[in-house]
């Protein structure tokens, strides 16, 4: 017979092992881009062009790149999925439409990212006429993201009492006034919630940029969301694999900005996020 | 004493689980109908039919007329328009979150009031009908949630009589309250009476005793009886209703 306390504490070893496992990827992700990027960080790195076949100078316009797909997609895709949550659990009934949207929306989130580039490449490149720019990759990491904004912003909605809403219909609100003063408030920071996971999903996808906006080699900032733009990601696959003699510290100090640039904008979403708590 | 509402015939099934089978009866002006009786009664579901609540249930069916001033809450009026005439108070205080003032003016914004001077005129006199204002006309910013369990259902009374209704609803309103706060809106009740009708649901049958003009006796989904208040509860004509005051079951 084993002792329970032995038991107990064969247990407790046992979960807190799997949760190093969960930690320690984390933390070596974190120290090999610092201590392999950090000596890349510099002023001209950040703010000037690539020269020399992106050997030396700067990541500009992939930092802009990014930049402008992040904004540009959720500025598209934040609004349609906040509006189709409320939709689907404020207004449709429970019927055979609402589960095949449900269905559709499940699967969506599971499409793998190359194929949301195939796709984006035949219905915004070519069929929509919008050639590879800003506008199609936008659109279509905005697709790719849509089930996450989606299934946050129906779980925001449904974490909100039903007694807020039986409350403000009794005392004469309509439906729209209801969800738009009593339950999209207290709403909000669970919707942000959906919009900091999504920003780190754009910026960080290579395959559904790559057929739709992603430049190889753009010595310059783009003139119009029509034009195409370098992005991060996939300029670190580049200088990582098609081009030979690239600096270490260049490919590190590259990964270094595109994590930095994730957590700077997660950081701004929780201080927003933060700041409807109190207001509550 | 002019008939307030009219109902005739009214039964409303959840499904195939009715709620409440035919039931006949009026509410006049002025009066606090109290609705005793145990738990599936029909009561509420009763309370509810008066201002739509109702129709919020997917499931629901309604059958029968009710008319409120000789118009037809189900085909003559909309659901918001009957509402802000026909007010409710939940069982427990359930304030929205925002602060006093703009729980009591939810009501009046929603139907379109703006003037600010309007807005502080009906907040004001809600709060004071409902003996609130004294304790609160130094905090209205402050959030309706931080107030007191018996402060925040005298809040919900505030904001229900800022639509100037014209009938009150209160759904076992002192279900968790204590003694005091429970006293505090009895009181208000007993005045509200004078310029509203009020029905009353509620498990409390000393409640009833106290403030209820009339008091009917609901059981599984029929109204078993209905009188004034003291021959209810002095000399029921039914054995049933005898029973369930005495505490014999329920």
């Amino acid at each position: 017979m084993i002792p329970e306390r032995i038991k107990e504490k064969f247990g407790f070893g046992v979960l807190l092992a799997a949760t190093l496992v969960v930690v320690i990827p984390v933390l070596f992700i974190i120290w090999l881009i610092i201590s392999k990027g950090w000596s890349a960080l510099s002023w001209n790195f950040l703010f000037t062009m690539p020269r020399e076949g992106m050997r030396e100078g700067g990541i500009f316009p992939a930092i802009v790149g990014t930049l402008y797909l992040v904004f540009v997609s959720i500025a598209f895709a934040l609004p349609i999925g906040v509006m189709a949550a409320l939709y689907l659990n404020e207004y449709a009934k429970d019927n055979v439409l609402t589960r095949t949207i449900n269905l559709a929306i499940v699967n969506l989130a599971g499409v793998s990212s190359v194929v949301f580039g195939l796709f984006g490449l035949s219905l915004f490149v070519v069929f929509l006429k919008f050639g590879v720019s800003i506008i199609s990759g936008a659109l279509t990491l905005g697709i790719m993201t849509l089930p996450v904004i989606i299934t946050t912003t129906r779980e925001a909605l449904r974490a909100v009492p039903r007694s807020y809403r039986e409350v403000s219909f009794s005392l004469g609100a309509t439906r729209w006034q209801t969800i738009r003063h009593s339950v999209l408030p207290s709403a909000v920071p669970g919707i942000l919630t959906g919009a900091i996971l999504s920003v780190g999903r754009v910026a960080g996808e290579t395959a559904p940029i790559l057929f739709t906006v992603a430049a190889f080699y753009l010595p310059r900032l783009p003139h119009s969301p029509l034009d195409q733009a370098m992005a991060l990601p996939y300029h670190l696959y580049i200088i990582s694999t098609q081009i030979p003699n690239v600096p270490e510290n260049y490919r590190y100090g590259t990964a270094f900005v595109l994590v930095g640039l994730v957590l700077v904008m997660n950081i701004a979403a929780v201080l927003l996020r933060a700041k409807f708590r109190r207001k509550k | 004493m002019k008939v307030r509402f009219e109902v005739r015939d009214l039964a409303v099934a959840y499904g195939k689980v009715p709620g409440l089978k035919g039931l006949t009866l009026d509410i006049y002006e002025n009066e606090i109908l109290s609705i005793i009786g145990p738990s599936n009664s029909g009561k509420t579901s009763f309370l509810r039919t008066l201002n739509r609540m109702n129709d919020l249930e997917p499931q629901a069916r309604t059958t029968g007329t009710v008319l409120l001033d000789g118009r037809d809450i189900f085909r003559d009026m909309n659901p918001e328009a009957l509402r802000k005439r026909v007010g409710m108070i939940f069982a427990l205080p359930l304030p929205l979150p925002l602060s006093v003032y703009d729980n009591v003016a939810y009501g009046p914004r929603m139907s379109g009031v703006r003037k600010k001077s309007e807005l502080d005129r009906l907040v004001e006199t809600g709060l004071r009908a409902a003996y609130l204002w004294d304790e609160v006309k130094d905090r209205l910013d402050c959030s309706g949630q931080k107030l007191s369990g018996g402060q925040q259902q005298r809040l919900c009374i505030a904001r229900t009589l800022a639509l100037q209704p014209d009938v009150i609803l209160f759904d076992e309103p002192c279900s968790g309250l204590d003694p005091i706060s429970t006293a505090k809106v009895e009181e208000s009740m007993t005045e509200l009476k004078k310029d509203h009708t009020i029905v009353l649901v509620t498990n409390n049958t000393k409640q009833a005793a106290r403030v209820g003009t009339r008091t009917a006796f609901f059981l599984m989904g029929d109204m078993v009886e209905i009188g004034p208040t003291e021959t209810i509860f002095t000399a029921p004509k039914n054995p049933r209703t005898e029973d369930y005051i005495v505490g014999r079951f329920g």
